[in-house]
């Protein structure tokens, strides 16, 4: 075989292009288990579900659970809460969502008690609309955990819950 | 500035060496024989500062790792046993704790020296886009050893700097856990970081490298800003030169150094962080380390996360697009009138930004931060290209010999005058 590049393309072209292809795969093949291992692990997804008893919270209050490492808040509402919640217009909502679609029960809401700016934890009953308040950076959430002013984008996150029981939920 | 060695081995072992492994001329020619420009000030010993605190930084982090244990329930516990138990435990804590705001101090005054004099400018924009990249790389490292104490400031520090990924649209959550390595800071977080920590101190070192060698082939700028153009009339030798002057630098530099670690070693830390981390309580205000405050009084300034967190790292970044974004030909601002006093307001903005970082986010202060947050990006985006067409610059020495004459004395006279 001679040395001389040819114009068109041949056969070794063809090996080397195949050679170097097959490389670039192994090599993100093995950049993948690499990237991977810093998803949780199975002990961190094994934690994925939490039991709450309810009948210990009175009308009114509003109690912290961990889930996840992060803090679920369950704010057993008043009824004059879930009607403030509920005659909210939706075109008043930065992140519109009728209250009913964040709630199984009206009286109960559970929601993730992070603040969806940076991640900070909101302190209940506080806030010019009653629901929580984000001393970091200003954000106030509604009775329905919705965002009403300041920098977060998005309302309090509703966690995948379900009740199994007249006052139990399991949250996960 | 490079050419063949003029380094001659005196002894046996020397020649020896210098056959197989030119070492010693290579030390030679970029530390003793080296050219320095003979006009520089002492702002221009905060290059051989930073390599001083970068070192100090891996001495003192090497040793606390041998005593510190990156694990949620242990970490906060270990930082109180270095402190206390271990010998000379709470000076080590204290110096690497207060050699980064040290380093950063440092580092802050060798970027501004490099915008007053025009350092970025062509040939230097590698070496100028080098220093950007270790600043970035410092900023992360400084992040990262901030979490590994574990106290409340630590984490909180932590979820909202990692939170700040959220905001990047479809992948920005997932990004968040992966980084994370759950759902919210913990275990996983705390061991990567203390992982990371550990390593980037040493990525740094190869990229101060990288910015060494870039200064070494394009030589120092200096306060005239005019290259060097007779190695004999501008320059002195490195060594004792600037090897001296550097010494004087960073003696006069580790007095406050010293005199922070041993007086007041809190003084530019937070109290909340000697609070355990609590994951389920935020501190009512949060407060990131002094000197990432600018960047942080910018991401508040705007109402918008995705917006905030964007304008947060342009703010970072924009510095690296400088050579271009100065459009004169001049160099130093010694000869730029306008600039001068720009450069002034500039620097007063950044200070302001600082101070309103550590203020509540609203009302005036809040006001003032989004004014000063559009001012920065005014200065880069719109002032330094327009400035650079329409200014009219002072005249420019000829050389750096020139620069330093005595206006209407003659060569013989300048001579005399610098005996």
């Amino acid at each position: 075989m001679s040395d001389k590049p040819t114009a068109e393309t041949n056969r070794r072209d063809f090996l080397f292009v195949a050679t170097g292809a097959a490389a670039a795969t192994a090599a993100a093949g093995m950049v993948w288990p690499l990237i991977q291992q810093m998803n949780p692990d199975a002990s961190t997804l094994a934690l994925a579900s939490t039991e709450v008893d309810l009948s210990g919270v009175p009308e009114g209050q509003i109690i912290t659970v961990k889930w996840r490492g992060k803090p679920v808040f369950v704010r057993h509402r008043t009824a004059k809460e879930v009607q403030e919640a509920e005659k909210v217009s939706l075109s008043d909502l930065p992140d519109p969502e009728p209250d009913s679609k964040r709630v199984k029960k009206p009286e109960w809401l559970i929601v993730i008690g992070v603040c969806t700016h940076l991640g900070c934890i909101p302190l209940g009953h506080e806030g010019e609309f009653d629901g929580w308040f984000c001393p970091c950076h200003g954000s106030t959430y509604d009775v329905s955990g919705r965002i009403r002013s300041g920098p977060a984008p998005a309302n309090l996150e509703v966690p995948p819950y379900a009740f199994i029981g007249d006052n139990k939920i399991k949250i996960g | 500035m490079s050419g063949p060695s003029k380094y001659t081995p005196k002894s046996a072992f020397a020649r020896w060496l210098e056959r197989r492994l030119p070492i010693l001329s290579f030390v030679h020619d970029a530390f003793v024989a080296y050219p320095t420009p003979k006009n520089l000030n002492y702002l221009w010993t905060f290059g051989a500062i930073l390599s001083f605190m970068l070192i100090a930084q891996i001495v003192t982090g090497v040793v606390l790792a041998m005593h510190y244990t990156p694990e949620t329930g242990l970490a906060f516990d270990s930082v109180e046993h270095i402190m206390r138990d271990v010998n000379w435990g709470g000076i080590l804590r204290y110096a690497h704790a207060n050699g980064a705001s040290m380093f950063f101090l440092a580092v802050y005054i060798h970027i501004f020296r490099g915008m007053y004099y025009g350092s970025y400018k062509e040939p230097r924009e590698v070496l100028w886009i080098l220093g950007v990249i270790i600043f970035v790389v410092m900023m992360a490292t400084g992040f990262l050893g901030y979490t590994l104490p574990w106290g409340q400031m630590s984490f909180w520090a932590a979820t909202v700097i990692t939170n700040l990924f959220s905001a990047i649209p479809v992948v920005g959550n997932s990004i968040t856990t992966w980084l994370l390595g759950g759902y919210s800071v913990d275990n996983p977080t705390l061991n990567r970081f203390f992982a990371l920590h550990y390593l980037l101190p040493f990525i740094l070192f190869a990229i101060v490298g990288l910015h060494v060698w870039a200064l070494h082939v394009t030589g120092q700028n200096n306060p005239s800003g005019v290259e060097v153009k007779d190695i004999e009339k501008d320059t002195v030798p490195f060594t004792p030169y600037a090897t001296f002057k550097d010494a004087l630098g960073i003696g006069v530099f580790l007095l406050l150094y010293v005199w922070m670690t041993f007086f007041v070693p809190n003084y530019l830390g937070h109290p909340d962080n000697y609070i355990e981390a609590n994951p389920l309580v935020t501190p009512p205000h949060i407060v990131p380390e002094w000197y990432f405050l600018p960047f942080y009084a910018i991401l508040r300034a705007i109402p918008n996360k995705l917006l905030g967190v964007i304008a947060l790292f342009a703010a970072v970044l924009i510095p690296a697009a400088l050579p271009w974004l100065d459009t004169s030909k001049i160099r130093s601002a010694r000869y730029r009138p306008l600039f001068r006093k720009f450069f002034w307001v500039f620097v007063a903005v950044s200070l302001g930004l600082g101070y309103l970082g550590a203020k509540p986010a609203e009302g005036v202060y809040l006001l003032f931060a989004r004014v000063f947050a559009a001012y920065y990006f005014f200065h880069f985006l719109v002032l330094l290209p327009i400035l650079g067409k329409r200014e009219k610059p002072e005249p420019v020495p000829e050389s750096i010999a020139a620069s330093l004459a005595v206006p209407g004395a003659s060569e013989s006279e300048e001579g005399r005058v610098h005996a």
